[in-house]
Protein backbone atom coordinates (compact mmCIF):
# COMPACT_ATOMS: atom_id res chain seq x y z
CA UNK A 1 0.00 0.00 0.00
CA UNK A 2 1.10 3.61 -1.04
CA UNK A 3 0.40 6.73 0.58
CA UNK A 4 1.70 8.86 -2.10
CA UNK A 5 -1.36 10.41 -3.82
CA UNK A 6 0.13 10.63 -7.44
CA UNK A 7 1.36 7.48 -8.84
CA UNK A 8 2.82 5.84 -12.43
CA UNK A 9 2.14 2.13 -11.35
CA UNK A 10 3.47 -1.04 -13.75
CA UNK A 11 1.04 -2.93 -12.29
CA UNK A 12 -2.72 -3.18 -11.86
CA UNK A 13 -4.63 -0.34 -10.18
CA UNK A 14 -6.26 -1.12 -6.98
CA UNK A 15 -9.20 0.94 -7.42
CA UNK A 16 -10.09 0.41 -3.85
CA UNK A 17 -6.52 1.71 -2.73
CA UNK A 18 -6.89 4.86 -4.45
CA UNK A 19 -10.55 5.75 -2.96
CA UNK A 20 -8.95 5.21 0.31
CA UNK A 21 -6.22 7.87 -0.04
CA UNK A 22 -8.64 10.92 -0.43
CA UNK A 23 -11.28 9.41 2.60
CA UNK A 24 -12.11 12.28 4.94
CA UNK A 25 -14.38 13.06 8.42
CA UNK A 26 -15.99 15.78 6.50
CA UNK A 27 -16.23 14.34 2.86
CA UNK A 28 -20.17 13.06 1.91
CA UNK A 29 -18.96 12.03 -1.34
CA UNK A 30 -15.98 10.64 -3.35
CA UNK A 31 -16.34 10.32 -7.20
CA UNK A 32 -14.16 7.51 -8.30
CA UNK A 33 -13.57 7.80 -12.51
CA UNK A 34 -11.98 4.47 -13.84
CA UNK A 35 -10.80 5.12 -17.51
CA UNK A 36 -10.36 1.62 -19.19
CA UNK A 37 -9.16 0.49 -22.69
CA UNK A 38 -11.41 0.50 -25.74
CA UNK A 39 -11.40 -2.13 -28.16
CA UNK A 40 -13.07 -0.61 -31.33
CA UNK A 41 -12.47 3.51 -31.88
CA UNK A 42 -14.60 4.90 -34.98
CA UNK A 43 -14.86 1.36 -36.51
CA UNK A 44 -10.99 0.06 -36.12
CA UNK A 45 -10.02 -2.69 -33.11
CA UNK A 46 -7.65 -2.23 -30.98
CA UNK A 47 -6.25 -5.60 -30.00
CA UNK A 48 -4.17 -3.89 -27.00
CA UNK A 49 -2.20 -0.59 -26.14
CA UNK A 50 1.24 -0.01 -24.51
CA UNK A 51 1.20 3.45 -22.52
CA UNK A 52 4.59 5.12 -22.12
CA UNK A 53 5.28 8.25 -19.02
CA UNK A 54 7.85 10.50 -18.24
CA UNK A 55 6.74 9.05 -14.31
CA UNK A 56 9.16 12.27 -12.73
CA UNK A 57 7.25 14.92 -15.11
CA UNK A 58 3.83 13.64 -14.85
CA UNK A 59 4.03 13.22 -10.52
CA UNK A 60 4.39 17.13 -10.90
CA UNK A 61 1.90 17.64 -13.43
CA UNK A 62 -0.50 15.59 -11.26
CA UNK A 63 0.77 17.78 -8.50
CA UNK A 64 -0.24 21.17 -10.52
CA UNK A 65 -3.46 19.71 -11.06
CA UNK A 66 -4.41 19.17 -7.56
CA UNK A 67 -3.52 22.71 -7.17
CA UNK A 68 -5.46 23.76 -9.16
CA UNK A 69 -8.44 21.94 -7.99
CA UNK A 70 -7.77 23.38 -4.38
CA UNK A 71 -8.06 26.99 -6.45
CA UNK A 72 -11.40 26.07 -7.62
CA UNK A 73 -12.39 23.93 -5.00
CA UNK A 74 -10.48 24.43 -1.79
CA UNK A 75 -12.33 21.48 0.15
CA UNK A 76 -11.35 19.13 -2.41
CA UNK A 77 -9.22 16.02 -2.20
CA UNK A 78 -7.87 14.27 -5.11
CA UNK A 79 -5.67 10.99 -5.93
CA UNK A 80 -4.65 10.16 -9.60
CA UNK A 81 -2.77 6.58 -10.22
CA UNK A 82 -2.18 5.83 -14.40
CA UNK A 83 -0.90 2.70 -14.86
CA UNK A 84 1.89 2.45 -18.02
CA UNK A 85 2.93 -0.64 -19.67
CA UNK A 86 0.71 -3.40 -21.50
CA UNK A 87 -2.82 -3.44 -21.40
CA UNK A 88 -5.35 -5.75 -22.63
CA UNK A 89 -8.79 -4.61 -23.50
CA UNK A 90 -10.97 -3.36 -20.15
CA UNK A 91 -8.12 -3.02 -18.47
CA UNK A 92 -7.87 -0.05 -16.14
CA UNK A 93 -5.81 2.83 -17.43
CA UNK A 94 -6.38 5.70 -15.01
CA UNK A 95 -8.34 6.07 -11.53
CA UNK A 96 -9.45 9.43 -10.28
CA UNK A 97 -10.54 9.79 -6.72
CA UNK A 98 -11.99 13.22 -5.20
CA UNK A 99 -13.60 13.56 -1.61
CA UNK A 100 -15.64 16.69 -0.92
CA UNK A 101 -18.39 17.91 1.54
CA UNK A 102 -20.98 17.76 -1.00
CA UNK A 103 -21.49 15.77 -4.41
CA UNK A 104 -21.61 18.64 -7.05
CA UNK A 105 -17.49 19.26 -6.14
CA UNK A 106 -16.39 15.65 -6.59
CA UNK A 107 -18.12 15.17 -9.92
CA UNK A 108 -16.92 18.65 -11.28
CA UNK A 109 -13.10 18.41 -10.02
CA UNK A 110 -13.25 14.57 -10.96
CA UNK A 111 -13.90 15.57 -14.76
CA UNK A 112 -11.52 18.60 -14.55
CA UNK A 113 -8.72 15.98 -13.53
CA UNK A 114 -9.12 14.26 -16.56
CA UNK A 115 -9.52 17.19 -18.93
CA UNK A 116 -6.28 18.25 -17.75
CA UNK A 117 -4.43 14.91 -17.47
CA UNK A 118 -5.05 14.79 -21.02
CA UNK A 119 -4.02 18.25 -21.81
CA UNK A 120 -0.45 18.35 -19.65
CA UNK A 121 0.43 15.05 -18.16
CA UNK A 122 3.03 13.38 -20.34
CA UNK A 123 1.89 9.99 -21.24
CA UNK A 124 1.53 7.98 -24.56
CA UNK A 125 -0.07 5.92 -25.56
CA UNK A 126 0.59 3.52 -28.43
CA UNK A 127 -2.47 1.50 -30.15
CA UNK A 128 -1.99 -2.09 -30.88
CA UNK A 129 -4.40 -2.79 -33.99
CA UNK A 130 -4.82 -6.10 -36.77
CA UNK A 131 -2.81 -4.05 -39.18
CA UNK A 132 -0.47 -2.04 -37.50
CA UNK A 133 0.76 0.53 -34.85
CA UNK A 134 0.80 3.73 -34.20
CA UNK A 135 1.86 5.96 -30.73
CA UNK A 136 -1.79 8.39 -30.57
CA UNK A 137 -1.60 11.91 -30.12
CA UNK A 138 -4.86 13.13 -30.97
CA UNK A 139 -4.56 16.78 -28.93
CA UNK A 140 -2.66 18.50 -31.92
CA UNK A 141 -4.90 21.59 -31.08
CA UNK A 142 -3.88 22.00 -27.21
CA UNK A 143 -0.52 23.75 -26.85
CA UNK A 144 -0.68 23.48 -23.29
CA UNK A 145 2.74 25.94 -22.25
CA UNK A 146 1.13 26.32 -18.49
CA UNK A 147 2.42 29.12 -16.95
CA UNK A 148 6.03 29.96 -15.18
CA UNK A 149 9.29 29.76 -16.42
CA UNK A 150 11.33 26.12 -16.06
CA UNK A 151 12.79 24.84 -13.27
CA UNK A 152 16.59 24.83 -13.41
CA UNK A 153 17.41 24.00 -9.47
CA UNK A 154 17.64 20.04 -10.44
CA UNK A 155 20.86 18.70 -12.17
CA UNK A 156 20.99 15.45 -13.04
CA UNK A 157 24.29 14.06 -14.48
CA UNK A 158 24.92 12.20 -17.43
CA UNK A 159 25.34 8.31 -17.39
CA UNK B 1 26.80 18.18 -21.03
CA UNK B 2 22.77 18.28 -20.89
CA UNK B 3 20.61 14.89 -21.56
CA UNK B 4 17.76 14.68 -23.34
CA UNK B 5 14.78 12.59 -22.90
CA UNK B 6 12.85 10.65 -25.53
CA UNK B 7 9.16 9.35 -25.86
CA UNK B 8 6.88 7.72 -27.56
CA UNK B 9 7.65 7.87 -31.88
CA UNK B 10 10.51 10.32 -30.81
CA UNK B 11 12.18 7.32 -29.08
CA UNK B 12 11.54 4.70 -31.83
CA UNK B 13 12.61 6.83 -34.63
CA UNK B 14 16.08 7.73 -33.18
CA UNK B 15 16.37 4.18 -31.33
CA UNK B 16 17.68 5.20 -27.85
CA UNK B 17 15.19 6.75 -24.83
CA UNK B 18 18.26 9.13 -23.74
CA UNK B 19 20.61 11.08 -25.11
CA UNK B 20 24.14 12.94 -23.39
CA UNK B 21 25.15 15.81 -25.59
CA UNK B 22 28.24 17.88 -25.38
CA UNK B 23 26.23 21.36 -25.75
CA UNK B 24 24.50 24.25 -23.25
CA UNK B 25 23.53 27.33 -23.26
CA UNK B 26 21.50 26.71 -26.30
CA UNK B 27 17.85 27.73 -26.29
CA UNK B 28 15.27 24.96 -27.12
CA UNK B 29 14.39 26.15 -30.55
CA UNK B 30 18.61 25.57 -31.15
CA UNK B 31 19.26 22.53 -30.14
CA UNK B 32 15.57 21.27 -31.91
CA UNK B 33 17.30 22.58 -35.04
CA UNK B 34 20.28 20.43 -34.23
CA UNK B 35 18.16 17.06 -33.62
CA UNK B 36 16.66 17.49 -36.88
CA UNK B 37 20.35 18.37 -38.89
CA UNK B 38 21.55 15.04 -36.80
CA UNK B 39 18.52 12.94 -37.50
CA UNK B 40 16.81 13.48 -40.18
CA UNK B 41 14.00 11.17 -39.77
CA UNK B 42 12.61 13.27 -37.22
CA UNK B 43 10.31 16.19 -37.28
CA UNK B 44 10.25 18.32 -34.37
CA UNK B 45 8.14 21.07 -35.27
CA UNK B 46 5.22 20.19 -32.98
CA UNK B 47 6.65 18.55 -30.64
CA UNK B 48 6.60 20.73 -26.75
CA UNK B 49 9.74 20.56 -24.61
CA UNK B 50 10.04 19.90 -21.01
CA UNK B 51 13.11 21.70 -19.14
CA UNK B 52 13.99 19.89 -16.14
CA UNK B 53 10.67 18.75 -15.90
CA UNK B 54 8.68 22.50 -16.22
CA UNK B 55 6.84 23.15 -20.01
CA UNK B 56 9.79 25.43 -21.42
CA UNK B 57 9.70 27.64 -24.98
CA UNK B 58 11.59 27.45 -27.93
CA UNK B 59 13.44 30.60 -26.35
CA UNK B 60 14.02 29.07 -23.02
CA UNK B 61 18.20 28.33 -22.14
CA UNK B 62 19.28 25.03 -21.69
CA UNK B 63 22.01 25.12 -18.82
CA UNK B 64 24.84 22.33 -18.64
CA UNK B 65 23.39 19.61 -16.40
CA UNK B 66 19.80 20.51 -17.52
CA UNK B 67 17.45 17.86 -18.56
CA UNK B 68 15.29 18.65 -21.86
CA UNK B 69 12.56 16.53 -22.80
CA UNK B 70 10.91 16.45 -25.85
CA UNK B 71 7.07 15.78 -25.37
CA UNK B 72 4.91 14.22 -28.60
CA UNK B 73 1.34 15.28 -28.85
CA UNK B 74 0.13 13.36 -25.30
CA UNK B 75 -2.14 10.99 -25.19
CA UNK B 76 -2.93 10.00 -21.82
CA UNK B 77 -6.03 9.06 -19.56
Amino acid sequence: MTTSLFEIIDKPIDVEEVRQKVTDRNAGAITVFIGTVREMTKGKKTLHLEYQAYPSMAIKMFEQISKEIQERWPEAKVAISHRVGHLEISDIAVVIAVSSPHRKIAYEANEFAIDRIKQIVPIWKKEYWEDGTEWIGDQLENVPYPKGNPSTSEEESCD
Amino acid sequence: MINILLFAHLQELIGESKLCIDLSNLTVGQIKEWMETQYSQVNLQHVMTAVNEEFATDATVVKEGDTIAFIPPISGG
